[in-house]
């Protein structure tokens, strides 16, 4: 990129938050300061208003929805520190990133590493521009925690696989355009006989289908392969080397996940205060419910603790380099702690927090219900519970698998 | 398990049967997708009469089959297990309670035959708030003619007769009287809750029961409540470990996990303090003992967290499927948290506890 000689590091930096600020000034519509749009892969497409087509377009263009990844392939082409910039820069002009999804939290930074040339050139530039939605097929019926299970077969017919089988938490699968997906092309090995795949949503035989959750709202579907023709371009890496490939892909979603996932996301009123406007306050001020009260006062020491530890985490990682250990407990303290605060909800506010729909309860009450069942899906969901328990009495502390 | 009569027996297998066969989950997901008015299906509850559920705590003059707190407990623990969406917890015993305890001779036959019949639904209406406090009442009752609102009443929709809460004692209020009105409130579970004003409706107070009436009607409701309670929980279990057994990942199925096991064996033994602090609720009901109220807050406190706990194990245990509104675990999750919070959450019901111990 044309930037300033790089007499100091300071100049160059000072340069940079410049130029940031200047074409944040001449490119974010101020219609849009505030918005958020961190749940829009989860919601579906929204119909997109023509100031925020032209900031999606306007970023795209730049390519600073994807700050750090090569220019070549439409990206920002940023060292981490002029993308740390440009990140402070948004914020202070109440800006959000519009380039979004799986494509940019998953995928994309998998097939920099993993795909050809050509695969790379063909899907990441879209990606970068926000085009192309993109769906994960991992789960099936019978692969959950054990994902390696996988049955969905991809029949090698020469130039191209017919696949056949079944997915299930396909998120967003009923707005996806394409699917990255793990796919058997070899039956008598269990890991090295799967294959990392791209196949298109609307390709002959794919069917996709909303799985309805407790929570009322349908965020994945099941997803259906009948005989469909999968070029063999479309497959990342080599035959067999799809259980690599999509482990490292589940990094990133791990990644995702614990670091601002939306259960565990830190609402703008605190529990105590809530409290107080709901169950009111005794002739000391206390909270008029003393059970209620130590509740919540654990609960939030356990939070901060939590938090703590996150940036701990991110500390550790920055001066070492590597990923600490310690890491490995934040989805499950994370998530745990998520359901903790939705369970506390529903004993504050009372019959008030299980309200469904209608009238009677404040938006904020109803959506608070459907947050603490959505909520359930966390513990399951991107390794469960469970399996991160596993990894870390096996893998950290190196307790005997016990078969 | 309570020692049962061979009676209590007959009824508990009658119950059984019929909710197996007659009125599965499935019949509730029916009434759930169609949004019944009520809150349940009026000719269920009609069929459920007719085999004498509503009328078994009240005395045979009035229709009922005198058969004690311990009977309907065994009733309500199979409809429990079904999700069956019925007033039979409000009406046969929460009103039905309240009639026997409270009632003249005149309002008991007036009414209590009409519960007994399924003819109409009685149920009490006692919160102003969202949380349960029956202290806290703003109703004025003047000439007879009772003013306020109630929140969250449980099949308020649907009832005939309300037994409604004032500072100076408790009162029968006809759901006919044109000083009703209702709103449906839309909650988790789907059933029939309502907020109720009553505007100048006629009330006849219940003198009878003495200064704590409301506290013994409530009492009994919190163990039948309870009891509900001890049904979902037992078959979230059953299903829960019928699904453990015979989900294969890893090429084992789950129930040979360990750590899933101890799990299950800690729900075990949390659910087995849970039948036997609902059925020493019930016994003390039926033997009318001095220390009913304290055995009613044992009972939904203990109730209210092993339901708690086993519901959140039961999606977690059932893993992604649990989470789909296809399957039914999930409405047990739902409903669980209605009842914990209908007439008394556990940390409302500890601190009773511990005023009723005098600490």
């Amino acid at each position: 990129m044309a930037s300033a000689p790089a007499d100091t590091a300071q100049s160059d930096s000072d340069t940079f938050r410049a130029e940031v600020r200047q074409w944040l000034e001449a490119n974010f519509p101020a219609s849009l300061k505030g918005n958020d749009n961190s749940l829009s892969s989860v919601e579906g497409p929204t119909d997109e208003s023509a100031d925020e087509k032209a900031w999606r377009e306007a970023v795209g263009a730049k390519g600073w929805g994807t700050p750090t990844w090569p220019k070549e392939y439409g990206g920002g082409g940023l060292s981490r520190e002029q993308a740390k910039i440009l990140n402070q820069e948004m914020s202070r002009a109440q800006a959000y990133n519009p380039i979004g999804g799986m494509g940019v939290m998953m995928f994309g930074p998998t097939l920099l590493e993993y795909g050809s040339e050509a695969q790379k050139k063909e899907h990441i530039p879209p990606i970068t521009r926000g085009e192309i939605r993109w769906c994960q097929g991992y789960s099936e019926p019978n692969a959950g925690s054990d994902l390696a299970n996988i049955q969905t077969f991809g029949e090698d017919k020469g130039d191209h696989y017919v696949v056949n089988g079944q997915k299930t938490w396909t998120s967003g699968g009923q707005w996806a355009d394409k699917c990255f997906a793990l796919v058997r092309t070899d039956k008598s090995h269990k890991h090295e006989g799967i294959s990392f795949m791209l196949i298109d949503m609307d390709a002959e035989g794919v069917d996709v289908k909303p799985i309805r959750m407790i929570s009322g709202m349908s965020p994945f579907c099941e997803t259906f392969f009948t005989n469909v023709k999968v070029p063999k371009e479309n497959l990342v890496g080599k035959e067999g080397q799809g259980w690599t490939i999509g482990k490292r892909l589940l990094q990133h979603e791990r990644t995702n996940l614990s670091g601002g996932g939306s259960a565990i996301r830190m609402p703008s009123m605190p529990l105590h205060a809530m409290a107080k406007t709901y169950v009111g306050v005794n002739d000391n001020g206390e909270l008029d419910d003393g059970e209620l009260r130590t509740k919540i006062s654990d609960f939030e020491m356990q939070w901060r603790s939590f938090l703590g530890t996150a940036m701990r985490v991110q500390a550790e990682a920055k001066t070492t380099g590597g990923v600490s250990e310690v890491s490995s407990i934040l989805k499950k303290v994370g998530t745990k702690l998520g359901q903790q605060r939705a369970e506390l909800m529903i004993e504050i506010m009372g019959m008030k927090g299980l309200g469904w729909e209608g009238e009677g309860f404040s938006d904020e009450e109803l959506r608070s219900t459907r947050t603490w069942l959505f909520g359930k899906a966390t513990t399951i969901y991107g390794g469960s519970t469970e399996v991160q328990n596993n990894i870390i009495s096996k893998r950290i502390l190196g307790m005997l698998d016990h078969q | 398990m309570a020692i049962l009569s061979e009676e209590q027996t007959m009824l508990r297998d009658m119950a059984r049967e019929w909710t197996k066969k007659e009125n599965p989950v499935g019949a509730f997901r029916k009434v759930r997708d169609e949004k019944l008015d009520a809150g349940y299906e009026p000719a269920v509850y009609a069929q459920m009469a007719e085999m004498g559920w509503a009328g078994v705590i009240i005395p045979e003059e009035q229709g009922g089959s005198d058969f004690g707190y311990m009977s309907l407990g065994l009733v309500l623990e199979e409809t429990g297990r079904s999700l069956t969406a019925s007033p039979l917890l409000a009406s046969a015993l929460g009103a039905a309670s309240a009639l026997i305890l409270g009632g003249s001779d005149d309002q008991k036959s007036h009414w209590l035959p009409k519960i007994a019949s399924g003819e109409i639904v009685g149920t009490l209406a006692v919160d102003e708030g969202p949380r349960h406090n029956p202290a806290k009442t703003e109703v004025s009752v003047s000439g007879g003619k009772l003013s306020g609102t109630k929140t969250f009443v449980p099949e308020g929709m649907s009832a005939g007769l309300f037994i409604v809460s004032a500072a100076d004692g408790v009162y029968l209020v006809d759901g006919a009287d044109g000083g009703v009105s209702r709103s449906d409130r839309s909650m988790v579970d789907q059933r029939g809750w309502a907020e109720v004003t009553f505007d100048g409706a006629a009330a006849q107070k219940l003198e009878g029961g003495g200064d704590d009436l409301l506290d013994q009607i409530l009492d009994r409701a919190r163990i039948g409540a309870a009891a509900e309670m001890l049904g979902m929980a037992s078959q979230a279990f059953d299903v829960t470990l019928a699904y453990l057994k015979q989900r294969v990942q890893f090429n084992q199925v789950l129930s040979s996990f360990q750590a899933l096991q101890h799990r299950m064996a800690d729900l075990f033994g949390e659910i087995e303090l849970m039948r036997s602090a609902v059925e020493n609720g019930l016994t003390a009901l039926d033997d009318k003992r001095g220390d009913i109220a304290m055995a009613a807050s044992q009972a939904k406190a203990v109730a209210n967290d092993a339901i708690h706990h086993m519901s959140k194990e039961a999606v977690q245990l059932h893993g992604g499927i649990g989470m789909t509104d296809e399957y039914d675990i999930g409405f047990y999750l739902k409903r669980a948290r209605t009842l914990e919070q209908l007439w008394g959450s556990s940390a409302f019901h500890r601190e009773r506890f511990a005023r009723l111990n005098d600490y």
